[in-house]
């Protein structure tokens, strides 16, 4: 069996600013992670590997700039067998849609996956796109929300996946695209030594759009189809009213803080 | 559309069986589709034995003039009309308005007619309801292949959905098959002009809301937004309103469908107001004072209308299901007012609550980093201030 994991590498921090003159995202000086939705699928999909008898292939797969290496180096040593890294300028400014195209036709090349593991979205883009579009791409079903894969065998997955109302316990043909929504209390597994050393020596692969075929037009900015016009901070909130008082008079400040803005 | 590998097709016709639209004929033993008649909707693909066909997605440029209206996707549940759709009819109005185009409400499920007129109060001029029993319980497959259907015989311009679990899934897939656009998780809408053609113009925050990113979709119809909850203002709704109901059949074959549900657990407390919707949210965290603490919060939250919430570790304790979990990892809500009690406010918190109208917080901790995002602070403790404020807004409000 093989399974496909797809990694963002993404800034360490959603405390982002713009360049209120250019309208661009400030990216310098921020340092650069594994999207941690991404790293509970990898998770998910390491621990499924221990589970199953038969022999499974974890393939790590990421989109982004060469020190995006970083990131697959990580997936390497939790667990992924081999890595592929999708770099190319023609990539970027790609929006979920060409993102999509492009990770498909990767996953086609890397050869017959049973599940395509996804984290739920991403910290810096937050869309939950990507991941059902590449199944829509593959014509494979989808499960998104999931929390838990119970079992897999040749012809299906049992997963756990959190709906609007809870959860439901759902089954699903393979191939199927996962994306997985971390629990409460999900701590990463973090690598010793060894397993960093041990994946210095697994396969890594960079890929750019020719390995993938098809025009250049079709991937980054060029295949996209939703077009960012204008980029800004929201409007800064107002200086709040902080008070350190006994409750009685805390509590009458507050009240009358309502009566003032009509809240109640 | 599709490609069929002739050299793989065994002639066995079970894809025909599911084309909604009958597009796959078959010829010479072996399944071949109609170019002209295919709508992308993937659902032949799952039902092949032999993985014959395989989907070849294109963006797929759209002329603007050749489409027309703005929808709404009405999710229901349990009878009801979740109200994500008269939200997004409350701005539906508007966008439509705008556009000089009409409103349409889109509802699927099983025996969920009776929930149009409740959408035409809402503001829909047209409610197309696909009813079927196979949409009883929500699939991607089934509910995909009925959107993608009924989009590729009206060609709406506009087509939002309500940022939800169930919108999330479904918009990404029906985006996914027909090549739309699709924008997530939008905060505000509006209409603008990109060479001299109206269309959508979709704000949405991105790195956990520091951000504002003004996006458009020029090329592709329709436009395709999901929309955060409890974001949109529903029109006060008014049973005199005239819409017509437009009952449409969709051929939906259980072969195309690949999932089946096993077991189905609703919260126990399901029937309580979701974070997401309550207009006002009462959290507790680690500081609120425990159980005791909790009860007081819940008392709280019943006097102001609205509904209780928890930090991530609260939910790791088990004091509470994760449906009440508040933040980046739980539930991003909105809500009109929002009261925050022994919550230090990690940044995955405070991404969650951001879109709140008015943040009240009550921390022991003045450096708590709560306080920096709250119009109202109170520097104490939580469960000496809480009865006193329950007291205080019960004589206010009876």
């Amino acid at each position: 069996m093989r399974f496909v994991v797809c990694v963002k590498q993404v800034p360490d921090t959603t405390e982002i600013e713009v360049d209120e003159e250019t309208g661009t995202i400030i990216r310098e000086g921020v340092p650069s992670v594994l999207n941690a939705f991404d790293e509970f699928a990898l998770n998910l999909a390491v621990e499924l590997k221990n589970e199953v008898e038969e022999d499974v292939e974890i393939v790590a797969l990421s989109m982004g700039p060469p020190q995006a290496k970083e990131a697959l180096n990580k997936c390497l040593a939790i667990g992924a067998d081999r890595a592929v890294l999708l770099t190319d300028m023609v990539f970027a400014g790609a929006d979920t849609w060409a993102t999509s195209v492009t990770l498909s036709r990767a996953i086609k090349n890397i050869g017959k996956t049973d599940i395509v593991f996804m984290g739920q979205e991403a910290s810096d883009g937050n869309t939950a796109q990507v991941g059902p579009e590449v199944a829509a791409h593959m014509g494979i079903p989808q499960l998104t929300f999931v929390t838990e894969v119970e079992s897999v065998n040749n012809s299906h997955v049992v997963a756990k996946k959190e709906t609007d109302e809870g959860f439901v316990r759902i089954k699903c043909e393979t191939p199927v695209m996962i994306a997985c929504m971390p629990t409460p209390g999900f701590e990463p597994r973090i690598p010793n030594i060894r397993e960093i050393m041990k994946a210095k020596k697994k396969e890594y692969q960079e890929w750019s759009h020719e390995d993938l075929g098809g025009d250049p037009s079709e991937y980054g900015l060029d295949g996209s189809e939703s077009v960012v016009i204008k980029t800004y901070s929201p409007p800064p909130k107002g200086e709040g009213i902080i008070v350190d008082d006994e409750p009685e008079v805390a509590v009458k400040k507050l009240m009358d803080f309502f009566e003032d803005e009509g809240i109640l | 559309m599709i490609e069929i590998h002739e050299d793989k097709c065994i002639g066995c016709e079970k894809c025909l069986k599911t084309c909604p639209v009958d597009a796959l004929k078959m010829k010479e033993g072996v399944a071949k589709v109609d170019e002209g008649l295919c709508i992308s909707c993937s659902a032949c693909i799952p039902a092949c034995p032999v993985d014959a066909i395989e989907p070849i997605l294109k963006a797929s440029k759209a002329a603007s003039a050749d489409y027309s209206g703005v929808w709404v996707f009405a999710e229901q549940h349990d009878d009801r009309c979740r109200p994500t759709g008269p939200e997004l009819l409350g701005k539906g109005r508007e966008l439509a308005d705008e556009l000089g185009e009409e409103l349409c409400a889109v509802l699927l499920g099983s025996d969920v007619g009776k929930l149009s007129d409740e959408l035409i109060a809402y503001g829909a001029e047209k409610v197309y309801v696909v009813d079927d029993k196979i949409l009883e319980n929500y699939t991607t497959e089934a509910y995909t292949t009925a959107l993608v259907t009924l989009i590729s015989k009206y060609k709406p311009s506009v087509f939002i959905f309500g940022a939800t679990h169930l919108g999330r899934d479904l918009a990404p897939s029906v985006a996914g098959r027909m090549g739309l656009g699709l924008t997530a998780d939008c905060t505000g809408l509006s209409i603008t002009e990109v060479e001299d053609v109206k269309v959508l113009l979709q704000t949405r925050p991105a790195f956990g809301g520091n951000v504002m990113a003004d996006i458009v979709c020029p090329n592709t119809r329709p436009q395709m937004a999901t929309v955060r909850p409890h974001v949109m203002q529903p029109l006060e709704p008014d049973p005199e309103r005239d819409g017509e109901v437009i009952q449409e059949h969709v051929k939906i074959s259980p072969e195309s469908i690949k999932t089946e549900i096993l077991e189905i657990m609703e919260h126990e407390d399901s029937g309580e107001i979701s974070v997401e919707e309550a207009d006002v949210v009462v959290t507790g965290g680690r500081g609120a004072g425990g159980e005791e603490g909790f009860k007081m919060l819940r008392e709280l939250a019943k006097a102001l209308g609205g509904t209780v919430g928890c930090s991530r570790p609260i939910v790791e304790e088990g004091m509470m299901s994760k449906s009440h979990q508040v933040g980046q990892s739980g539930k991003t809500i909105s809500p009109e007012l929002y009261i925050v009690c022994g919550v230090s406010g990690a940044v995955q918190h405070r991404v969650g609550v951001r879109g709140s109208k008015y943040i009240i917080a009550i921390n022991k901790d003045p450096k708590a980093p709560i306080f920096d995002m709250a119009d109202f602070g109170i520097v104490g403790d939580a469960s000496k201030m809480i009865p006193m404020l329950i007291e205080k807004v019960k004589e206010k409000t009876c």
